[in-house]
């Protein structure tokens, strides 16, 4: 790992601190990772205590976000850190907010697997949603990768996914609208399915929300709420 | 961020909500520095400086002990014609004069370019008499004049109310705070146009230093200030601008708010993230 960005502080303790932010991010993000990947398969296998798993875990995601949050507040309260590593706070207590908001999705994902697996009677593999799935997990898990290599050179690649996310939304939202309106038995099936697919939807928002923080803490310039053109035209302005 | 939902544009000029996030309009120069060498000996100190300083704002120069901040700044009202060994070339312009004209008179330039140092000097004599002092090596001996402005500077200097009873009192009885703010209301009694404080809040204690940063914070409705100080969070609190100079060069000058959050040369971010290069 490349922390010249963090360390080379004349204060060795500082470097540590930010080291150890950073650390306990990247574990943050794996584990959400690893909740939306157990999340999902417990929707497409039916598998309940997978489902039961992950609505446990949320509690270890939350309080992630929380020591992280203490931390950040205590190095800006006892350093007040300028320039990078001002951006790089802020960014952080950003990102662990998204972070926890995915495995919130992610344990939302499990309760509807739960309820799914109770009310349906024939089983789906559900190969549409496995897809998308596999599409906002790759998304998150690149934009981590981002903010572990602290290099936004193919930021742009990230976020330029969500399109595909949302045509896969759209197309899976329409087949469920045919399938109610074939049989209104579906509905309460479909519904479920729905809402997870909504909930993975939001979880590719929020990777390409992390994007644009971590193109403000590379760049210091506030990115948000741009188009995918404009986002490219800003981070190639480099 | 479905992109199919709305359209991400700005509706609003973001320019107008974000004003008032550091400092956006165009400002009158008050003292503009024009290719700037000093020579101290054979030594040079000062390395082709250009800067402007907008009028009636807070211009602070931070950098590493050495960097010529101090030197720079007391080119601005000619304190280096005291040391002998210091040679200047290029121009420093004081509402488009140069000061280093042979025609300029020091004494008035002095007077229209305050300083206060980083330890308190008061005069060992009462506390009206070292306000009066800048009035009355003018000549004005006018008893209701001297009263008027002394108290007029130290309301100014936010010290009239703790002192208005004890202004016969020696000067060297009050605190160290207080002796700063003293020292700030002698500046401005003259009515100068130029501010320079050379580290004004390094020998004070944490409440003194807010009271003369808020000091600051009022002065610059009336003054141009020029700040030294190598406390980072107290240029960054009390200025609109900040100059970072390092081995004699200015290396980056800008918005105060921008310099701090997103500074555009290596060096000042790692200066100011307490980096070693």
């Amino acid at each position: 790992m490349d922390n010249s960005k963090i360390g080379h502080h004349i204060s060795e303790q500082f470097n540590k601190e930010l080291e150890d932010i950073r650390n306990k991010v990247l574990t943050m993000g794996g584990l959400v990772e690893q909740q939306i990947e157990l999340a999902v398969k417990a929707f497409t296998t039916g598998d309940i205590e997978i489902a039961e798993q992950v609505i446990k875990q949320d509690n270890l995601v939350d309080a992630f976000e929380m020591a992280i949050d203490q931390e950040c507040t205590q190095i800006l309260a006892l350093r007040q850190p300028t320039a990078f590593d001002l951006r790089l706070l802020l960014t952080v207590i950003k990102i662990i907010n998204e972070l926890e908001i995915v495995g919130d999705l992610a344990e939302r994902i499990a309760k509807m697997s739960i309820h799914l697996s109770s009310t349906e009677g024939k089983r789906d593999n559900y190969y549409e949603v496995q897809h998308m799935a596999e599409l906002v997990k790759d998304m998150l898990h690149r934009a981590l990768d981002v903010f572990a290599r602290m290099s936004i050179e193919n930021i742009t690649d990230i976020t330029g996914l969500d399109e595909n996310v949302d045509r896969e939304y759209s197309s899976i939202i329409r087949q469920l609208i045919t399938q109610m309106m074939e049989d209104p038995r579906n509905i309460t099936r479909t519904l479920d399915v729905l809402w997870t697919v909504r909930a993975l939807e939001r979880i590719g928002d929020h990777a390409c929300y992390i994007c644009e923080h971590l193109i403000y803490m590379i760049k210091g310039e506030a990115v948000r709420h741009l188009t995918q053109e404009e986002l490219e035209k800003k981070v190639k302005g480099a | 961020m479905t992109t199919q939902e709305s359209p991400r544009s700005h509706a609003i000029d973001m320019s107008s909500v974000l004003r008032g996030v550091g400092d956006h309009e165009p400002q009158q120069t008050c003292i503009e520095v024009k290719n700037l060498n000093l020579f101290y000996g054979t030594k040079q100190a000062l390395h082709g400086i250009n800067m402007s300083m907008p009028k009636k704002r807070v211009t602070a120069y931070i950098g590493p002990s050495g960097c010529g901040k101090s030197t720079l700044l007391r080119c601005i009202n000619r304190m280096n014609d005291l040391v002998d060994s210091a040679r200047i070339e290029g121009e420093i312009l004081v509402n488009g004069e140069n000061i280093y004209d042979k025609s300029v008179n020091v004494a008035a330039l002095r007077r229209q370019v305050g300083m206060v140092f980083q330890k308190p000097n008061p005069f060992p004599k009462s506390i009206f008499e070292n306000v009066a002092y800048g009035l009355r090596i003018q000549g004005i001996n006018d008893k209701r004049t001297l009263e008027e402005t002394v108290e007029k500077a130290l309301r100014g200097a936010a010290l009239w109310d703790e002192m208005k009873d004890r202004l016969n009192d020696n000067a060297l009885g009050m605190s160290g705070g207080q002796q700063q703010r003293l020292v700030i209301a002698r500046a401005i009694a003259i009515e100068p146009e130029v501010l320079l404080l050379d580290e004004p809040a390094s020998a004070l204690d944490p409440i003194s230093t807010l009271k003369v940063e808020e000091l600051i914070n009022e002065l610059k409705e009336k003054y141009t200030i020029v700040i030294v100080t190598h406390n980072m969070q107290q240029a960054a609190r009390v200025s609109d601008y900040t100059a970072f100079m390092y081995m004699g060069e200015l290396i980056e000058m800008g918005n105060t708010s921008e310099l701090f959050t997103n500074p555009k040369k290596k060096q000042t971010e790692d200066y100011i993230t307490g980096r070693y290069g």
